[in-house]
């Protein structure tokens, strides 16, 4: 999944640049930059605050705003599991403590091996669940089993 | 040559639509069948997933739910000739789930090949925008008033009535804003459309454009939904490339052009003005109204903001005119709506209907109970702020006013259904802690009311002076209701005063 390139603050400024001139800018330059490197480096505030001519307060409060931005580096894989009502009602629940048994770490935590496990609200999977979605690929019909096999299957693909 | 039909849409593919395309594919030829594959839309039997259609002679015949063990068996049975097989199901068009459906939004989801504008204008497409350009802007705006089209995002405003506020206001730049931010839990309506038939979105916005004298148009796409973003694009690539977008609509001399806007993970900014907030940029914090959106938008600009299914809406109402629309439906809800099955269902997906239908119809009839065999014990409607209605309760119609009258709302028509093992106690509890994750924070009924909301329903469940807390939790849903900005701290306390009034058991009280 790490198809991200390194950190670097030229690189950054290319990116950045790129979007400076497009309508309501910090956002999207954020999710360019996340796009590029899989995170947005702390170093990127004052940067895209200078480019884009807003406050450094401005741009940390988008990046702290929204669930998607990160700040630190993108796991090797990312478990999302939706936990909102209609998947709720097929057992998410199961499905949840069986990834969080296999894993060892509590929903919102990073695994020693560096896959995040992550709660989601609504996949749009809702006739379909238990629902996740596992580095970018939507599943569905998903049962405590499955999602172990998912994450064994994942963690053969790291080793 | 044999079109076969395996649908590309997320839902199909997150239980193995792709294995089973590549097994079809490959099993045709070793054969020696000569088979084209059509990546579909869902045709929304989403229990039938992957469903598998082949064309016979113009005769669609289905076969699911199919998984790639299945066919090999399907290829040797002969489906390609359309024969049967215990996965058959016959004639697509003849079988009852679907036939008893009005398809009006959804006509072409899964029935055309999403991408081909060939397929899309051989059903009917580009009618309503081609006849929209031979009209007056007013003219437009009036026809879609007329038709009494209100807004499917859950408000359920007349969409005709924000498109003339947005025509009569002097401004040098207007916009198209669709609300694609499809966050409610049992809804995912929106998502189907853009993914199985993206360009009557794209003509319905194109419409709205025009008619109110706005240039640019914006999707705002929730990032969950990667599949949608990615066929929408394309789509937008290609009306582009065919003129229908861009400086010179379908050689009309006038502008209108679309833009996908991707969201970055943000419940609340469903409501229009934290999308605008979040399109423009910031942080997805809600704005107070007035001023109205319509007035000033989208960069302080007059904007028109619809929901994914009205705007998609609006081809037909233009291509048909305002009286076909206007004769279905029922009272103030006209037209049809497009209801989504989920949760703990037999045989979920999309039933797009009349209004008027009632919910033990689409529960019981069209939904077939529940998936776990179970028995129906509470079905959400209206997604995380909708309330709960009880199994003894169904019988109630569905559309605006009638849920309205029992407390409850219809907001983007999803339907989640839970079985008897629920606890009415954890799902009032879960309404209060989505909402403290997901506010914005701007207000303080909604930001603390919810925090609050969560101790307060944990101290009832733990029998810790009942009564005082029950009063207190009365008394803060009051206040979330009457003191917060948008829907949601406003109706956050609908699901669960609903589940404290019905199942008062749960909450360790006397049924």
């Amino acid at each position: 999944m790490s198809a991200f390139a390194p950190w670097s603050i030229e690189q950054a400024e290319v990116v950045v640049n790129k979007s400076a001139s497009r309508p309501g800018p910090v956002l999207l330059t954020l999710q360019a930059l996340q796009c590029e490197f899989g995170y947005v480096h702390p170093d990127a505030v004052p940067l895209v605050a200078r480019t884009l001519n807003v406050s450094r307060a401005e741009v940390h409060g988008v990046l702290t705003y929204y669930h998607d931005l990160r700040t630190s580096p993108a796991p090797a894989h990312a478990v999302r599991i939706c936990v909102a009502e209609a998947c709720q009602s097929v057992g998410s629940g199961a499905v949840v403590q069986r990834a969080e048994g296999e894993l060892g770490v509590s929903m919102g935590e990073r695994s020693v091996d560096a896959v995040d496990l992550e709660s989601v609200y609504c996949l749009g999977n809702c006739a379909l669940g238990p629902a996740a979605l596992v580095d970018g690929q939507l599943l569905g019909r998903l049962s405590p089993p499955q999602i172990a096999a998912v994450i064994a299957s994942l963690r053969s693909e790291s080793a | 040559m044999i079109t076969v039909y395996v649908p590309g849409d997320s839902a199909a593919r997150s239980v193995g639509a792709d294995t089973v395309a590549a097994h079809l594919v490959a099993g045709a030829a070793a054969r020696g069948h000569d088979v084209r594959l059509v990546r579909n839309g869902s045709r929304g039997m989403l229990w039938l997933e992957p469903f598998v259609e082949v064309d016979v002679n113009g005769t669609r015949f289905g076969y699911g739910p199919v998984s790639s063990d299945d066919v090999d068996s399907l290829l040797d049975a002969g489906i390609l000739e359309g024969a049967h097989h215990p996965l058959a199901h016959g004639n697509v068009d003849q079988i009852e789930w679907l036939a008893r459906q009005q398809r009006v939004t959804f006509a072409r989801v899964g029935v055309i090949d999403p991408l081909s504008l060939a397929d899309y204008e051989a059903h009917g497409g580009l009618a309503g925008l081609r006849h929209a350009l031979t009209m007056a802007d007013d003219d437009v705006v009036a026809e879609v008033l007329a038709s009494g089209l209100r807004g499917r995002g859950g408000a359920g405003f007349p969409a005709g009535i924000k498109w003339r506020t947005v025509l009569e206001a002097q401004s040098d730049q207007k916009y198209v804003c669709c609300n694609a931010d499809e966050g409610d839990s049992g809804t995912f309506a929106d998502r189907m459309l853009m993914e199985g038939d993206p360009f009557t979105l794209l003509e319905g916005m194109t419409i709205a454009g025009l008619a109110v004298g706005a240039t640019q148009g914006y999707v705002y796409l929730r990032s969950e939904y990667p599949d949608a973003i990615t066929r929408l694009n394309e789509a937008i690539d290609i009306a582009r490339a065919k003129g229908w977008l861009g400086n010179d609509v379908l050689g009309s001399g006038r502008v209108f052009d679309i833009e996908v806007r991707e969201g970055a993970g943000s419940y609340v900014c469903g409501e229009e003005t934290a999308m605008l907030e979040s399109l423009e940029g910031r942080r997805g914090m809600v704005r107070p109204k007035p001023p109205v959106p319509a007035l000033q938008g989208l960069f302080g600009k007059p904007t028109v903001i619809n929901n994914v299914l009205t705007l998609a809406s609006v081809p037909m109402v233009l291509a048909d005119g305002a009286a076909a629309y206007q004769a279905l439906g029922t009272g103030r809800s006209r037209g049809t709506q497009v209801f989504q099955l989920a949760g703990n269902i037999a045989r979920g997906g999309i039933v797009e209907t009349a209004f008027g239908v009632s919910l033990s119809e689409l529960v019981n009839d069209f939904g077939a109970g529940t998936r776990s065999g179970r028995s129906v014990r509470a079905v959400q409607v209206g997604g995380p702020l909708g309330a709960y209605l009880r199994a003894d309760s169904l019988d109630v119609a569905m559309d605006y006013e009638a849920l309205a009258d029992v407390g409850a709302m219809l907001g983007h028509g999803g339907i989640v259904v839970f079985d008897d093992t629920v606890d009415m106690a954890q799902q009032a509890r879960f309404a209060m802690e989505f909402c403290a994750v997901e506010s914005c924070g701007k207000c303080t009924p909604c930001r603390i009311g919810s925090r609050r909301g969560v101790e307060v329903i944990d101290r009832v469940i733990a029998g810790v002076d009942r009564e005082a807390n029950l009063m207190l939790l009365d008394d803060l849903c009051t206040l979330m209701t009457d003191g917060s900005l948008c829907a949601m701290g406003g109706l956050t306390p609908l699901p669960v005063r609903s589940a404290l009034r019905q199942w008062p058991e749960d909450f360790g009280g006397n049924s």
